[in-house]
């Protein structure tokens, strides 16, 4: 797993139990409710999302910030809202 | 055929294309003249033998091979066992398998039995990174390179034939995708195809070793006709997989060309036609028949199951529809949305009517399966 994300995640959204594509459909739904410039992260054990989280940044132009592990140890994926 | 006559559509040949029509004669013929051992030296032995020599002749022929290289398998995954096994068995170099991380799961459990991984990554069309793969192919211990000469899920030909490796690494080639379809590519020492993914029965796998390979069988032998295959020889499918192989590859340009251009519709159409949606594969050098794309926010069970329902049939290679619900290493590895994955490959006679009726029925399936998760 990569480094920590240094940076202040504005809403970080628990997916653990959801299989996929739920993880990305709940990405999508709250990617509203951060600012501009914010963070919003996705915790997953979905093993799809390690893929489809940075896929769905690229088809809809958001910045993909990186894979880290929530408090708990378990997978987390960091994006940043663009617009 | 399509299936017209039943109102429903199978796109998914690269996991079986119906028996094609040149081999069903010979296949009934040769169950009455072909049931004995081709060992014996009594008039039905011999026969079979015949049969079984005939088949090896021709699919040299159809391939551009010796028939002293030609090996049938009891399929195309043992032909991919033995052929990359055999290579590693035969070095001198090492047990170490260089691959792209794209290949058959076939090869990948191959290596994992009996060899030791090197991975190397593929570029977002699915191309293998030559320049990794030749860097680590020099690397001490390494014994085979292993290449696939076009990807089974989104149809990428790769550059085999077009890589400088050491003159003591031999290339294995899985070409199951590709055979009959595509001409082999040059400059591998072994190679594997399947016949049932050409038109031919089921249970019959083709393993080419080159006439100057060191290769060494890495399985218990045994005394058949060719000193490679284990087991009675099912002469009968041999042959029919090799009418069939014959007969592809004589339509091959015709069939080729017109598949190549279906496609080509398909990807123009879901690409325009269908919101959040990504195409991928490489878009020209690619097997004819193939095309993959993935759908946001869809289900890819559920999207078989829908398409299934409206009489369409084909393959995904999303996480819920694979037994160890994990997604495709294949989609993985491109970096390529792996949810609401549908894999379509055309048959021999799949037209442009039913090609369009794919693409009218798609964008209301998948808007009705994102409407239930309200996307």
């Amino acid at each position: 797993m990569n480094e920590q994300v240094n940076e202040e995640v504005a809403l970080e959204l628990d997916c653990r139990d959801l299989p996929c594509p739920m993880p990305v459909i709940e990405l999508a739904r709250q990617l509203g409710d951060v600012e501009v410039g914010e963070l919003l992260a996705v915790v997953a054990h979905d093993p799809a999302a390690a893929v489809d989280v940075p896929a769905w940044c690229r088809m809809k132009g958001q910045d993909y910030v990186g894979a880290d592990t929530a408090d708990d140890g378990a997978p987390r994926f960091v994006v940043r809202r663009v617009g | 055929m399509t299936g017209r006559a039943t109102g429903r559509t199978d796109l998914d040949s690269a996991s079986a294309e119906p028996l094609h029509p040149a081999a069903r004669d010979v296949l009934l013929a040769a169950l009455e003249r072909g049931y004995a051992d081709p060992r014996r030296l009594h008039r039905a032995g011999r026969e079979a033998r015949l049969l079984l020599d005939n088949a090896r002749e021709a699919t040299a022929d159809a391939l551009g091979v010796r028939p002293d290289e030609v090996t049938f398998t009891p399929s195309g995954t043992h032909a991919v066992h033995l052929g990359l096994l055999g290579l590693v068995r035969g070095s001198r170099r090492g047990d170490v398998v260089v691959h792209s991380a794209v290949e058959h799961s076939a090869v990948r459990h191959a290596v994992s039995w009996g060899a030791r991984a090197v991975e190397v990554g593929v570029m977002g069309d699915g191309r293998v990174y030559d320049g990794d793969l030749v860097e680590n192919a020099c690397s001490p211990g390494v014994g085979v390179v292993a290449l696939q000469t076009a990807n089974h899920e989104v149809g990428t030909v790769q550059d085999v034939g077009g890589f400088e490796l050491p003159n003591d690494v031999p290339l294995f080639t899985d070409a199951c995708a590709s055979m009959g379809r595509l001409p082999l590519p040059d400059g591998w020492a072994a190679a594997a195809g399947s016949a049932h993914k050409w038109g031919g029965p089921a249970g019959v796998g083709v393993l080419l070793v080159r006439k100057r390979a060191r290769w060494r069988n890495p399985f218990p032998g045994d005394d058949r006709v060719d000193e490679r295959s284990t087991g009675f020889e099912n002469v009968p499918a041999v042959l029919a997989a090799a009418a069939a192989l014959q007969a592809v590859v004589a339509e091959r340009e015709e069939v080729g060309a017109r598949q190549h251009e279906l496609v080509d519709v398909v990807r123009r159409r879901v690409a325009a036609e269908v919101p959040d949606v990504e195409v991928v594969g490489d878009p020209d050098r690619r097997l004819p028949h193939l095309v993959t794309f993935s759908c946001l926010y869809v289900d890819g069970e559920a999207l078989v199951t829908e398409l299934d329902r409206r009489g369409f049939g084909i393959a995904s290679g999303s996480a819920c529809t694979a037994s160890t619900l994990t997604p495709s290493h294949v989609l993985e590895a491109m970096g390529v949305l792996t949810h609401g994955n549908v894999r379509l490959s055309l048959q021999r006679e799949t037209t442009r009517a039913d090609v369009d009726a794919f693409c009218d029925a798609l964008p209301g399936v998948v808007a009705e399966i994102r409407s239930r998760v309200g996307m």
